[in-house]
């Protein structure tokens, strides 16, 4: 007989008090801060101390790695064709740019993403949620900006799945996403939600970016004029790396890295 | 101009293991190149307990200074999209690992350079955990720059407990240490890198 233990911790109502709690606290309001309780892992994960304020123009983090040809294939950006067969699920393109804070688009930069199935499981051996794996799916892709930071990938609408986070914890559908800029410190690694997700307000990672305008920026539009007809679904998720570039400085101060190499 | 408003970061999440780490990523030094160190260490929550579930990347000027980096970390097979690890040859100043069972992590790498004159040189590191909902990071000095260190102006404001904690120890010869606790006693010193060199007030948007 399968026993389904339920997770020792607090009731949704709980959490709820607790999110409602935070909601109220002053954060910085875009980032979601780090300590933050209804989320139970970042406990003892989070510095008490604050962070450094670096504005050294020459800092190494103004600068950050590339990435080229070699680092994708040209298939990586279809999740839906990294097997023999279509996996299950319906088919989505998730598209968009890139740009910095000052609107410049982030070009020839690597974009990574990677999600569950369609029945809300991820393809890690750690995960134990009694859904389906499918044969036909791995849920990860990645590709390089284009000229004008546009990216593109066509995959599954990942499935809602539960947590242990407290009782009765379901995490929202969502794509997890990884980007760089031209400096390291823009560095994102963040989630992309799904429009009129009835669990936005009973999850804690997603409430814990505590402005409603921010939280909207992690949520996709679904764009008709990009879905394709017969074959998938289009949606829209524009994104906006945080953090100085070197480029922002007087050029002067920049590392002289042309002159190096 | 006022600033876009940036997209927030969430966490990486227990479940990144099978799409973020890549064959070689802790291999930055090229294959066999004699000055290749290795930087080692674990990651501990407040608890003292190790952190199996975050993943380290590093970015760092090549041993002559430059930042310019290379692309190549992340070498594909064209005819398999497998992972094939770096050609052997280029240095892309970056290097991605996650941590082990045990919160355990190691890379290979070359020394990085004063990035220009006078330049104290350091390797920067981001980390990313389950129960991080933002990143972090932090910056790894080698102890021969120890005094030079202690004269950067960025970090002048830290007690010299507190700066040490960004100095890796020399175990042996050409293996250093450094370990990063998130929370706590002798917690790790993580940076922050202001949008502006100056204030723009509330940019909400
Ligand atoms: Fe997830």
């Amino acid at each position: 007989m399968t026993t389904h233990a339920l997770p020792e911790g607090l009731s949704q109502q709980e959490i709820d008090a607790e999110i409602a709690k935070a909601q109220t606290a002053s954060h910085p309001p875009h980032h979601p801060p780090r300590d933050y309780p209804p989320y139970r892992s970042s406990h003892f994960r989070h510095p008490k101390q604050p962070p450094i304020p670096v504005r050294d123009p020459e800092a190494v983090e103004l600068t950050g790695p590339v990435f080229g040809v070699t680092d994708v294939t040209t298939l990586d950006h279809d999740l839906t064709r990294q097997h023999q067969g279509e996996p299950l699920g319906e088919r989505i393109t998730v598209s968009g740019r890139v740009l910095d804070r000052a609107g410049r688009p982030v070009r020839h930069q690597l974009v990574e993403l990677w999600q569950a199935n369609a029945s809300g499981r991820y393809a890690h051996q750690l995960d134990q949620h009694r859904a389906p794996l499918d044969p036909n799916f791995t849920g990860f892709g990645r590709c390089l900006t284009g000229d004008d930071g546009s990216y593109s990938f066509t995959t599954i609408k990942p499935g809602a799945y539960p947590w242990r986070n407290h009782v009765n914890a379901w995490r929202p559908a969502h794509i997890h996403f990884s980007l760089f800029g031209t400096a390291f410190n823009q560095r994102l690694v963040t989630q992309m939600y799904f429009p009129g997700d009835p669990l936005f307000p009973y999850d804690p990672v997603l409430r814990a970016v505590t402005d409603h305008a921010a939280r909207e920026r992690l949520v996709a539009a679904y764009d008709h004029e990009r879905s394709v007809p017969e074959w998938s679904l289009g949606y829209r998720w524009d994104v906006v790396l945080d953090g100085p570039a070197a480029t922002l400085f007087e050029p002067g101060s920049r590392p002289a890295e042309e002159e190096v190499r | 101009m006022t600033p876009r408003p940036h997209t927030p970061s969430q966490t990486v999440g227990p479940f990144f293991g099978y799409a973020l780490p890549f064959p070689g990523g802790g291999d930055i030094a090229p294959a066999g190149h004699a000055d290749t160190i290795t930087l080692h260490g674990h990651v501990h929550d407040g608890a003292g307990q190790p952190v199996p579930d975050a993943i380290i990347e590093i970015w760092q000027a090549d041993p002559r200074g430059s930042l310019s980096g290379a692309p190549g970390s992340m070498r594909r097979d064209p005819v398999t999209g497998r992972g094939i690890g770096r050609d052997g040859v280029e240095f892309t100043g970056f290097g991605r690992v996650p941590t082990d069972a045990d919160g355990h992590w190691a890379a290979r790498t070359l020394a990085p350079g004063p990035h220009h004159d006078g330049a104290v040189p350091y390797l920067s590191l981001a980390v990313f955990a389950r129960g991080l909902l933002h990143h972090l990071f932090t910056r790894v000095y080698l102890p021969e720059h120890a005094d030079a260190l202690a004269r950067d102006p960025s970090l002048a404001t830290l007690t010299p407990e507190r700066r040490a904690t960004l100095l890796a120890r020399r175990e042996r010869d050409a293996l250093y240490r450094f370990d990063i606790r998130l929370q706590g006693e002798d917690e790790t010193v993580f940076l922050d890198f202001p949008y502006a060199p100056r204030p723009l007030g509330d940019v909400r948007g």
